[in-house]
């Protein structure tokens, strides 16, 4: 019993210096003393220089007149709006190519990683160079080549290039036919949204059919037939109400029809082949993870060739794909800051003009910060949600 | 008994039969990898049409119909646009590029100077090439000469303002020079700093495990050119009045902080694959923290990281090209700048100079991911699968 009482003992700690939980106590403080008196110290002086400088501070500088002009805008916008509706305007314009660039990078990069791992020796080959190619260069350069390079030598409006469909290319952007809606044609919209609704539906029920009883149901084709059908059946319905402006060539310039600006254009088509490259990578590496066993017992249990890869491997390769896919996503957003080179009105752009109007330096790099913070946050929180869904459910 | 033994032994070795003409040689080949099924053929006759498409298109702009050397935009330009080329001519610049060759290296950095970045980039490359080659002996010597002499007399040749160099103001730098140098001291600060933030994320205490957090996160959040806009126009707002730094040097400590956070991550990743037993291990020898990292927990988390890491290197040498926001001058920047060279304007001035320079960033960037790959298989030791 006695010796036990000795085991439990404390053994001796040697001098209090030598122990870690006082010494991380210690070096914490540290750290905080040296913070608060750096961000102290920075305070002090951002006060001193900008009431030096005559710079007011605080957001208040939101409500004021903007006076300069955007070139592209989504919402209603002139030099006489706001501040505030001016970062918005640049907002919505990094968000409209964020989007495009993805969908358009994501459909790039699947072709050409696939055709990386493809069996015939040309594929392989053009898809390697095309990654190696772009993945090793800077995107601003892509940025510039596509504006300097391609866009600005394009003939002049007057010899514009003819494209199918009555769209034009010139040194002035793309133009394509604009789409006029006239009356009812909101039957349209409704429609497409009752089709995607039954189309769900329809997938839900099928697939809860083929657990219960193994039958199965040709989801595609019902789900192509509601979601092209239905909004085709009230376009006849409402009486053709959708027309088309076509763009027309006049003497000195195009008239008419919708125009995409070479600014847009090639901040679009650069940020896209940019991030496909990388994208590429991703799913050859998220293919080539699946082990070749899946495959081999999928085909011994009987499966087709397309049924393996649709029913297998994808599935299991899009658990490896997802993650850097996301990160992707998000370099490709941050990427579209690269818009001020070339002057497309994004985020970065409309906000460093405010800066320079107003001097509120301050603010304005905040304003910027915390709008591409929310994104990457609402970015990841989405891809986090999807790939919990397709992650591996273990027992 | 002997006689009638019918059993037979093959006392020499059966010659090898070649193998079937249906499995080797070209057609063999051109079978299996170019039309193996209808689809597969349907594939390689749209990939040769794209090749036959875009190949001699390029070989004819970049090579045939090229100008290699000329004095003004006359060389470039057709008869139309004001010069000696038959009017419908396409075809490289890259008399452009060679009259403007020393700008695209050293910016404007004084002609009677330019010794100086010469001699650096010839100290830089002899002291660069030993380090790479793994068989060449006395490398901490070299990695001290490198990292740490090397620098300083970087600095000093290149500033200059002492020793009798007159002094040479960063705004005249530019072209290669500025990216090479960005890069260089943005990967000798952003990988110690890299380390620092990923074992600062990893430790116990909880502030700085917050502070670590919330830096790494916000800056990987942001694009670069926020954190170039913070560090041009946000510090000297946070400096006293009259003290300012130079906008190389604001440039340099954006670029370094931004990486330092992407390394930081990577790093975290190999932090995490070493098995907790190594640690442990270390504890039970008796070794402090450091010690434990330096010898123990380091070297196995780098090695499983290098693509990691060199990729991020790949990144920073790429995203220097930013800086020409904030106008300064590096390789593409400088580039840019001349297109609006009068004597130069032409239409294929652009494609030109960006396709050299284009070239001239994929080089550096080939070749540190190919010497990766050359260093990941040096260093494996098996333990990967």
């Amino acid at each position: 019993m006695a010796s036990q009482e000795v085991l439990r003992e404390e053994p001796s700690r040697g001098s209090f210096i030598n122990d870690p939980k006082v010494r991380g106590i210690f070096f914490q403080a540290v750290v905080v003393v040296v913070l608060v008196a750096g961000v102290w110290w920075i305070a002090h002086n951002v006060i001193a220089n900008l009431t030096r400088l005559h710079i007011a501070s605080g957001f208040g500088f939101l409500k004021g007149r903007a006076g300069f002009d955007i070139s592209e805008s989504a919402i209603a916008y002139s030099s006489d709006s706001t501040y505030g509706r001016a970062i918005l305007v640049g907002f919505l314009n990094t968000v409209i190519v964020a989007i495009v660039g993805i969908i358009t990078a994501t459909i790039i990069g699947f072709i050409v990683g696939i055709g990386r791992l493809s069996q015939n020796w040309l594929i392989r080959k053009i898809c390697t160079v095309y990654v190696e190619v772009f993945r090793n260069i800077p995107p601003l350069l892509v940025i510039f080549f596509w504006y300097s390079g391609v866009l600005a030598v394009l003939p002049a409006p007057r010899d514009s290039i003819n494209l199918p469909f009555g769209s034009f290319l010139n040194q002035r952007g793309f133009y394509f036919p604009r789409a006029v809606w006239g009356d009812g044609s909101w039957l349209i919209f409704v429609a497409l949204l009752v089709g995607i609704a039954m189309a769900w539906f329809v997938a839900r029920k099928a697939r809860q059919r083929q657990m219960a009883t193994g039958q199965q149901f040709p989801v595609l084709w019902t789900a192509l037939a509601l979601i092209v059908g239905l909004p085709l059946l009230a376009y006849a319905l409402s009486g053709f109400p959708l027309t088309f402006d076509y763009p027309k060539q006049s003497t000195f310039n195009l008239t008419g029809g919708f125009q995409v600006r070479p600014e847009f254009l090639s901040l679009y088509l650069a940020l896209s082949c940019y991030t496909a490259a990388f994208i590429a990578e991703i799913v050859r590496a998220g293919i080539r993870g699946v082990s070749k066993g899946q495959t081999e017992a999928a085909g011994a249990l009987g499966l087709r060739p397309g049924s393996i890869l649709r029913l297998v491997v994808v599935p299991q390769a899009m658990r490896i794909v997802i993650p850097p896919l996301t990160s992707q996503y998000l370099n490709l957003t941050k990427n579209s800051s690269l818009a001020i080179a070339i002057g497309y009105p994004d985020l970065t752009a409309t906000a460093g003009t405010v800066l320079n109007q107003t001097g509120q330096a301050v603010e304005g790099v905040v304003i910027m910060m915390v709008i591409y913070l929310a994104i990457s946050l609402l970015t990841s929180l989405v891809m986090n949600w999807f790939n919990a869904k397709m992650a591996l459910v273990e027992r | 008994m002997q006689e009638h033994d019918m059993s037979w032994v093959r006392t020499e070795m059966a010659l090898a039969q070649p193998a079937p003409a249906g499995v080797t040689g070209f057609s063999a080949w051109v079978r299996k990898n170019l039309i193996a099924s209808a689809g597969d053929t349907i594939l390689t006759i749209a990939g040769i049409a794209l090749v036959a498409l875009i190949l001699p298109q390029i070989i004819n702009w970049a090579f045939i119909n090229a100008v290699w050397t000329g004095p003004d935009r006359t060389v470039c330009a057709t008869v139309a646009q004001g010069g000696v080329q038959p009017d419908g001519w396409t075809g490289a610049c890259w008399a452009f590029v060679n009259a403007k060759f020393g700008q695209f290296m050293l910016g404007r950095y004084p002609i009677e100077e330019r010794w100086r970045p010469i001699l650096v980039a010839i100290l830089f490359v002899a002291l660069l090439v030993p380090m790479l080659i793994p068989k060449v002996p006395r490398k901490g010597l070299n990695a001290i000469l490198l990292f740490f002499v090397l620098p300083i007399v970087a600095f000093i040749l290149l500033v200059g303002g002492m020793f009798g160099l007159p002094h040479v103001e960063t705004s005249l730098w530019g072209g290669l020079l500025v990216t090479l140098s960005l890069s260089f001291v943005g990967i000798a600060v952003s990988l110690p700093l890299g380390i620092v933030l990923a074992l600062g994320r990893r430790s116990r205490m909880p502030i700085i495990k917050t502070l670590c957090v919330v830096f790494i996160e916000t800056v990987r959040g942001i694009p670069l050119i926020t954190v170039l806009f913070f560090a041009s126009v946000m510090l000297p707002l946070f400096l006293p009045e009259g003290v300012s730094f130079d906008k190389f040097l604001r440039a340099l400590i954006g670029v370094s902080l931004f990486s330092a956070a992407y390394m930081a991550e990577v790093v975290r990743g190999g932090l995490q694959a070493i098995p907790k037993g190594q640690y442990e291990g270390a504890d039970s020898l008796g070794l402090g923290y450091w010690q434990k990292m330096y010898f123990i927990v380091m070297p196995q988390a780098l090695k499983l990281v290098i693509p990691g890491i060199v990729n991020t290197f790949i990144g920073m040498f790429k995203d220097t090209s930013l800086v020409i926001i904030i106008s300064m001058f590096d390789l593409l920047g400088i580039v840019k700048q001349n297109f609006s060279d009068p004597n130069w304007a032409t239409a294929q001035t652009a494609r030109s100079g960006l396709i050299f320079a284009a070239f001239v960033f994929w080089l550096f960037c080939f070749g540190m991911s190919r010497y990766s790959m050359f260093t990941e298989r040096r260093l494996d030791t098996g333990h990967k699968r």
